[in-house]
């Protein structure tokens, strides 16, 4: 079964001072561990894909307005304090080991390297349908 | 391998497991043998189409294979232990030529024993899938990865992975004896049904990938069930594959939808497939004990032989559920249950049935799924409707979600909601 474990950021969590306030090495032990923790799961094949995304200021909702020429606008977004910072695409036997690997990623060291204890949603990928029995 | 001479791909899919069994006993090293086999027949699947097949094309795999194998252990070892190393690991009494008249030892007890051993108690589903799709199968790395929608790199860590683990556990290469044998005989027919389950349900996925798939799962039990054809079991999962797989094309529409069996165009269906499925399953059920895979063939029977659904012979379906429900400990039998109930003894009962589900039920897309069509049966649509919009929400399966939609939408129209 496939999952998406969409990682949420949110400026309203005062534990989680913005990404510039962080020392250097606070970043690179935060890269570090990202990269193993993605090294791990593809060496156990579990890996599907694994992107962070650009910040909200830069995205764009895009529109189909009644077959005619598609409308682009900055926004509204859904919650404009809360955004989704990156995802991970899992292939995994249960959605136990899915939460498992949420709550590993979840714990992605931060400022002082405490954990960062990110909130992480996890979706299951729709598919085809099971065999009837 | 896109532009090949599918009878050579036949070939060398047939060959792999026989020549990976000949390796493996002869160094005792599976991960070492799969992996030279896998580079073996890439070489055969670019020379073979060129140069012509070879007069005797397993002996060309296994002398290739195990050329490569000595050449891994090279780049492994220091070259004056090598010779030693590897002899050192052929048994005294295979040092000498096999005789004449055991050139084919072993060739059917090779593939066997192969599944036996990718269907290891030690792995996951998903590894023994894989495992067993490539060394058994002869399907590559990429084709597999294909088919499970996973990158090529994931998909040959999760075999490699897989093989370690087989080794690790110290666990030797033999086919598995006595007390052994019904445990890992049900590990491979649950891998086997995943694999074809695995096909036959992706029939709406984007390529022709998943119908191989299935196709392989029904000639890898056709070999199980040739080796061992007393087993009423292996012969109840060949024919429910059968049974199940004839009804394929006329279970999707043409824009990939959903075609519930009730509706499907029994015209379609194959029946040469279901005439097959049909005498092995009567054959095996006398034979005994029964167990789970021949109840559902003679369930799939049933309703494959109606010659509409409303000729469907609910009483015995009804009754068959009731024999699963001893033999399986499957939850979803419950609803196929209630279904039959209602079809028997009218949709009250059927709802009846349900009102009080078990717990893993709670909360399952099939519990309204069936409710609603239960619902839809007794003449109350709104009920129906709402209940197919919650199955609709919960379903994980893309087409599942558009096929419920749809029902709940039509139902809404007809009430004027």
């Amino acid at each position: 079964m496939k999952y998406m474990l969409l990682m949420q950021f949110s400026e309203k969590n005062a534990d989680f001072p913005k990404l510039e306030e962080w020392r250097p090495e606070e970043i690179q032990a935060h890269i570090r561990f990202m990269k193993e923790t993605n090294t791990g799961l593809a060496a156990a094949g579990e890996l599907v894909d694994a992107q962070g995304l650009a910040m909200p200021e830069t995205a764009r909702i895009v529109r189909s307005h009644s077959g005619g020429a598609p409308v682009v606008t900055e926004g509204p977004f859904p919650e404009s304090k809360e955004w989704v910072a990156g995802w991970w695409i899992v292939d995994c036997d249960t959605e136990q080991r899915a939460i498992e690997i949420a709550a590993l990623v979840s714990a992605a060291p931060g400022p002082g390297g405490r954990p960062l204890d990110m909130p992480i949603e996890v979706r299951q990928i729709m598919t085809a349908p099971p065999t009837e029995l | 391998m896109t532009s090949f001479d599918p009878t050579v791909e036949d070939l060398l899919r047939r060959l792999a497991p026989r020549v990976v069994g000949v390796l493996t006993r002869r160094h005792g090293d599976f991960a070492a043998a799969e992996d030279a086999v896998q580079e073996a027949l890439l070489d055969a699947s670019t020379q073979w189409p060129a140069e012509g097949v070879p007069r005797n094309p397993r002996g060309w795999l296994v002398q290739v294979a195990g050329r490569r194998m000595t050449e891994q252990v090279r780049s492994e070892q220091a070259r004056r232990r090598r010779e030693e190393l590897v002899a050192g690991r052929v048994p005294a009494d295979r040092r000498s030529a096999p005789g004449a008249d055991a050139v084919d030892q072993g060739a059917h007890d090779d593939t066997l024993t192969l599944l036996f051993l990718c269907c290891h108690p030690v792995l996951s589903p998903a590894s023994a899938i894989a495992l067993t799709l490539r060394s058994v199968g002869g399907l590559t790395t990429g084709e597999i990865a294909a088919a499970f929608l996973v990158p090529e790199a994931t998909m040959g860590q999760r075999i490699s992975r897989a093989k370690q683990r087989i080794k690790g556990s110290g666990v030797p290469f033999r086919t598995p004896d006595g007390a052994e044998w019904p445990a890992r005989l049900d590990a491979v027919l649950h891998v086997l049904y995943l694999i074809f389950n695995e096909g036959y349900a992706s029939s709406t996925g984007p390529g022709l990938r998943r119908v191989e798939l299935s196709r392989e799962a029904i000639r890898l039990t056709r070999a199980v069930h040739a080796l061992l054809p007393e087993d009423a079991e292996v012969a109840g999962l060949l024919a429910l594959m059968l049974l199940t797989e004839a009804r394929g094309p006329a279970r999707t529409g043409p824009h990939g939808e959903l075609v519930p069996l009730a509706e499907q165009d029994r015209g379609r269906w194959d029946t040469a497939a279901i005439a097959e499925g049909v005498s092995l399953i009567t054959a095996a059920l006398p034979r005994g004990p029964v167990g789970p895979y021949q109840v559902q063939a003679a369930i799939a029977a049933v309703h494959d032989e109606a010659p509409t659904a409303a000729d469907t012979d609910w009483p015995q379906i009804l009754a068959l559920y009731g024999v699963l429900a001893r033999v399986s400990d499957n939850p979803l039998i419950i609803l196929n249950r209630a279904v039959a109930v209602a079809m028997v003894d009218g949709p009250a009962a059927g709802l009846a049935l349900l009102a009080d589900p078990p717990r893993v039920l709670t909360g399952h897309h099939r519990l309204y799924a069936v409710r609603a069509h239960l619902h839809e049966l007794a003449g109350d649509p709104e009920a129906a409707a709402a209940d197919y919009r919650i199955a609709a929400r919960r379903t994980a399966s893309l087409p599942e979600r558009h096929h419920l939609s749809l029902r709940a939408a039509r139902l809404a129209a007809r009430t004027g909601e």
